[in-house]
């Protein structure tokens, strides 16, 4: 049995994972917190988020971004130096891919916000 | 430049543009306009750029410029004005004149019929928690790194030590490790986190940064720069228990010690502020003590949740717009025919609970007896199952069961316009009572 916080919303429910139990989970107030419990025990994901550096008219500014599905947590910290090597040159629009499949996941980050020159 | 206005709105972050939209959203032909001091719109969501905004209100999980942009797309669609880059000097809340400054238009005085107060909050400093040590530079409040790190694109430092667990601070240490940071500790004087659970998991745990509870910074070491902290534990009195010193090597220090509604204007023009909340005392409409002028977000009390800013400043802006309709018909140019004469309910704080708002209902102004009034508070220590009691002085008219309550996360509870008739009375205290 572990204990764990769910993280998925804001409430933080504590949840109890029964591993030898097919992975039960109790203690969940909704059918997400059900599946987080059992992802966090076999393959804990974390959706990320950072910035990277844009240049438009000659100024450089950050753009927000974030991964477009959650990536297994271990990779959370490469993937974030992935985006040092990135410098956008043109505008972006929210939800744009700024960086693709990181690490062969099929998961890319995109831009959470817009930004024009 | 227009100068005439149904509804002016101070503020252009979350609550500035919920309340704006809400005012459109009652009636679309109300002129507004949203009057803000930073560059564009969209206030301190711009530099919170982790998720987990918006899964009351949109029913998904967004970044704070994501959340920003919807509401940034609204008042665009709504035709609502917006001067960014200008500062409100003064707001005469009698006469509802409004004097701002830009750099384009110059000092300007725009008249409206209803007022918005959405101003926001400011981050408590070490000033106003007397850190004693040295003055180097270095130490930061976690809103101010928040900024540098995430918008100007400036690191802060490389060892850094946080004191506060609230959300921010919390936050930044994710943000601070991912951006190559070595965070050596979040340092909290209270025996449990001010922040949320599922922050305390996914920004300290998934990182290994130990959190200290029951224990605060005592010394501040460097001189031109943070060379180390003092950390010692603290009594149940908060006070520092001798010989329980460590010191911390680090060249950062970042403060995430609680936020202060923003009222500076409100003050200066006189308004009615409740010590409590330092907001404005607000009736159940979200109206302040003075007619015709609303406040929401956390300029008038600081929340856990920018969606439920968000529902709050709809609402104001609901009421704004009634305000400025009613005003508008009314050829008599005093308030007195918009004066309420019914009975007026004060809800007082009492027993563990630090604050209400509203503080006042105007029982009339509720429709139908099956409507309700929401009443937001906090309480001032965790409890574990307890249960919120609505008391007149002589009885407990209704109780709400809690498995628990925080500090850190704000309590709702409704009370029905019945209930609120049936109890006889124009005082209702809210308290908490633990249950065995």
């Amino acid at each position: 049995m572990t204990n764990l916080i769910c993280i998925v919303c804001p409430r933080g429910c504590h949840l109890t994972v029964d591993e030898k139990n097919g992975y039960k989970v109790t203690g969940n107030g909704c059918p997400r917190g059900e599946a987080y419990g059992k992802n966090e025990l076999i393959n804990p994901l974390r959706t990320v988020t950072a910035t990277v550096k844009i240049e438009l008219s000659g100024s450089v500014k950050y753009c927000p971004v974030k991964t477009s599905a959650p990536i297994p947590k271990k990779m959370v910290m490469d993937s974030v130096n992935l985006l040092k090597n990135v410098k956008l040159k043109k505008p972006v629009k929210l939800g744009d891919t700024v960086l693709e499949n990181i690490f062969d996941t099929g998961v890319n980050y995109i831009a959470t916000k817009t930004m024009e020159a | 430049m227009k100068t005439e206005y149904d509804v002016v709105v101070i503020g252009g972050g979350p609550a500035g543009m919920g309340s704006a939209c809400g005012v459109k959203e009652k009636d679309s032909t109300l002129s507004v306009l949203i009057l803000e001091r930073d560059s564009t719109l969209g206030g301190i969501l711009n530099q919170c750029i982790h998720n987990g905004f918006g899964l009351h209100y949109f029913g998904e999980e967004l970044t704070g410029p994501e959340y920003a942009e919807r509401f940034i797309n609204r008042v665009k669609e709504n035709a609502i004005d917006v001067l960014t880059n200008t500062m409100v000097l003064d707001i005469d809340l009698e006469n509802k004149i409004i004097t701002v400054i830009n750099k384009k238009n110059g000092l300007v005085r725009i008249k409206s019929k209803a007022i918005i107060l959405s101003m926001g909050c400011r981050e408590r400093s070490r000033g106003a928690i007397n850190i004693p040590g040295d003055r180097p530079s270095g130490v930061f409040t976690a809103g101010t790194a928040q900024r540098y790190i995430n918008m100007e694109g400036f690191m802060v430092g490389k060892e850094v030590v946080i004191l506060g667990s609230g959300d921010i601070g919390l936050i930044m240490a994710r943000r601070l490790t991912l951006s190559g940071a070595k965070v050596l500790a979040c340092v909290e004087i209270c025996p449990y986190s001010n922040g949320l659970n599922r922050n305390i998991v996914q920004c300290l745990n998934d990182f290994d940064i130990p959190l200290y509870l029951s224990h605060t910074v005592t010394k501040i070491i460097g001189k031109e720069r943070v060379e180390a902290v003092e950390i010692s534990e603290v009594d149940k009195t908060n006070k520092v228990i001798e010989g329980t010193q460590q010191i911390l090597k680090c060249d950062t220090v970042l403060l995430s010690v609680g936020l202060i509604p923003e009222n500076e204007l409100s003050r200066n023009a006189g308004l009615k502020i409740d010590p409590h909340t330092n907001g404005a005392y607000v009736y159940e409409n979200m109206e302040t003590l003075s007619s015709g002028v609303f406040a929401c977000g956390n300029a008038l009390h600081v929340h856990d949740l920018v969606d439920y800013v968000t529902a709050e400043s709809i609402r104001a802006g609901h009421s704004a717009a009634e305000y400025a309709i009613k005003k508008g018909n009314n050829t008599d140019d005093s308030n007195n025919s918009l004066d309420y004469k019914g009975t007026v309910v004060s809800l007082k704080a009492t027993d563990g609970v630090r604050y209400t708002v509203p503080q006042f209902i105007r029982i009339d102004n509720i429709g139908a007896l099956n409507d309700k009034v929401d009443v937001f508070f906090r309480v001032g220590q965790p409890h574990k199952m307890c249960e919120i009691q609505v008391k007149t002085k002589n009885s407990v008219i209704t109780s709400f069961k809690r498995l628990q309550t925080v500090p850190g996360e704000m309590e709702k509870i409704s009370l029905s316009k019945k209930l609120l008739l049936d109890s006889e009375t124009d005082e209702i205290l809210i308290g908490i009572k633990d249950l065995d």
